[in-house]
């Protein structure tokens, strides 16, 4: 479904990728690990068109979408939860979550994808009036997703959603993330700090070290590998 | 006490001008992140507009009159609008990704291009705006008495700010641009194409200008290509007092500033009638430099 070939991006003149390459079939759930500036966010942000690309392609459905703005890409179906989550903090919940569907056209669509969020993350339903930005951390994770989930996305890219979360919502959180899989058949792309839990839920594995491609698997493959295990596992 | 009511009522029409010059500063900068100093001139482009405009309307419609004034005003918003958006466009669009002190001398740049193509085009002497409104009747309420501009200024300017106000909170595009203005990347994720929201929101605040310009040139009838700079910086000045970037902290400021300058051009001198905004200013910077309603902006790392 997505395939990125040779894809370079540079920071100036300084290289953040150097020509990673990778695929994610349909319907699977793909997890990119590695260190804090390895180019796990880099990657998903050129894919969704947040940073120019300087060489390589990105294939969405065999077309070349590198070059495309932020806002055509959206329109193809391929959805991004940013890292820090980005919620619109001046809006209420129900804002963010048309904000999610902006793109969507049909009132009934919207309305049908709204209920879905919220049988998903009923607590968003909860606090549907309230100004999101007075939510807790966790709670504006899932407002993160379910917005993404509001566009209709075939194709969903989630960055760091994990971070600085309580244990417990890490665990619901992951649990959301394969229900979600499971029950739209969306394509995942998902970044992590928490390798263990990501590899746990996830089908296939990259692992990037300093913007290259490293190590690569399925999930149960990459737990087993020593150097996976000694880097990211605490084994 | 008396007095002091009609000197109210006198600010309240000078600051619902301002106040709707000061939106727009206060719109773009809360989409880009910079003061458009042009944006006095499109104040002076309105009123130029309905000045010719005027007498073509007048082979239309009756003039003076309530539809024709009608008339002059909604097409000189159009007009203005328009240019706004081409300016954006020429000017600023280009210098996007630039430093933002780049696009702000492009800004300033832009106004004095404005102001001496006016001048070599209108001609610099200053030109009698012609009258669109019928009679200029006074009105008693006890011991007050209004002038019927007076009320049309006010009342035109509060049915603009509850359009405004009705965009911006209702609508699509006006959520849009809530969310732009907090979040431009993660607005773009969501599907918003950028340019659109920035062309949207320099029609809006030009035509809000143009607006302003017609209202005073129906007050003060005698317009000029430079009558834009000293409005123009106290409608900055109000938006800043307001909180730069918060709407009705801008259209707050604007009725502060008209209020306050008419008081003591009335109670102290007129002699200190322009430099009273500009105190205001130098205050607000020291006081409450985010401004009445504004928010601390968090320089995010």
């Amino acid at each position: 479904m997505l395939e990125l070939n040779n894809l370079k991006v540079t920071y100036g003149a300084i290289a953040a990728l150097h020509g990673i390459s990778l695929s994610v079939r349909s319907g699977s759930i793909v997890t990119l690990i590695g260190s804090n500036g390895a180019g796990k966010t880099t990657t998903l942000k050129a894919i969704s068109g947040l940073l120019p690309v300087q060489a390589g392609e990105i294939l969405y459905d065999g077309k070349n979408i590198a070059g495309l703005r932020p806002h055509e890409i959206v329109a193809r179906g391929l959805s991004h939860v940013p890292e820090g989550r980005m919620i619109f903090a001046n809006l209420t919940v129900r804002e963010n979550l048309s904000m999610g569907a902006y793109l969507v056209r049909d009132p009934k669509i919207v309305r049908r994808d709204l209920e879905f969020v919220f049988a998903t993350f009923p607590r968003l339903q909860e606090r549907v009036q309230q100004i999101s930005g007075t939510l807790s951390g966790g709670e504006q994770q899932m407002l993160a997703i379910g917005r993404a989930l509001m566009a209709q996305p075939k194709f969903l890219m989630l960055d760091e959603p994990s971070l600085g979360l309580a244990p417990l919502l890490v665990k619901t959180i992951f649990e959301k993330i394969v229900e979600i899989n499971r029950a739209r058949g969306l394509t995942i792309l998902l970044v992590e700090q928490n390798a263990s839990r990501a590899l746990e839920i996830s089908h296939f594995g990259y692992v990037l070290e300093t913007g290259q491609v490293t190590v690569q698997g399925d999930s149960a493959s990459l737990r087993q590998n020593a150097q996976v295990q000694s880097a990211y596992l605490g084994g | 006490m008396n007095e002091l009511l009609q000197q109210l009522i006198n600010g309240l029409a000078l600051g619902s001008i301002l106040a709707l010059i000061a939106l727009g500063y206060t719109m773009v900068y809360g989409i880009l992140r910079f003061i458009n100093f042009a944006h006095g001139d499109i104040f002076m482009l309105g009123a130029f507009a309905g000045f010719y405009l005027a007498p073509r309307i007048a082979t239309v419609l009756p003039l003076p009159s309530v539809a024709g004034a009608l008339a002059v005003l909604v097409i000189s918003m159009a007009v203005c609008a328009t240019l706004g958006v081409l300016i954006e466009r020429l000017a600023y669009r280009p210098l996007r990704k630039r430093p933002k002190l780049t696009v702000l001398i492009t800004a300033i740049g832009v106004s004095l291009f404005l102001e001496y193509t006016g001048q070599f085009v209108f001609g610099a002497a200053p030109k009698k705006f012609p009258e669109i409104l019928p009679g200029f009747a006074v009105m008693h309420l006890g011991h007050l008495s209004f002038n019927s501009n007076q009320i049309v200024v006010i009342s035109v300017t509060l049915l603009l700010l509850l359009a405004l106000r009705f965009i911006v909170l209702k609508t699509r595009i006006g959520m849009a641009m809530r969310a732009v203005s907090f979040n431009p990347e993660a607005a773009a994720l969501m599907g918003v194409n950028p340019d659109v929201i920035i062309s949207f929101t320099f029609a809006l605040g030009s035509a809000l200008a143009a607006a302003a310009g017609i209202l005073w040139a129906i007050n003060y009838p005698s317009i000029d290509p430079l009558m834009g700079i000293l409005p123009g910086l106290k409608a900055f000045v109000a938006a800043v007092l307001g909180g730069i970037g918060n709407l009705p902290g801008a259209a707050l400021g604007g009725i502060i500033i008209g209020v306050t300058e008419t008081l003591v051009s009335g109670y102290l001198s007129s002699t200190y009638r322009d430099a009273i905004a500009f105190a205001i200013l130098i205050l607000i910077l020291l006081v409450k430099p985010s401004g009445l309603l504004g928010k601390k902006e968090v320089e995010k790392v």
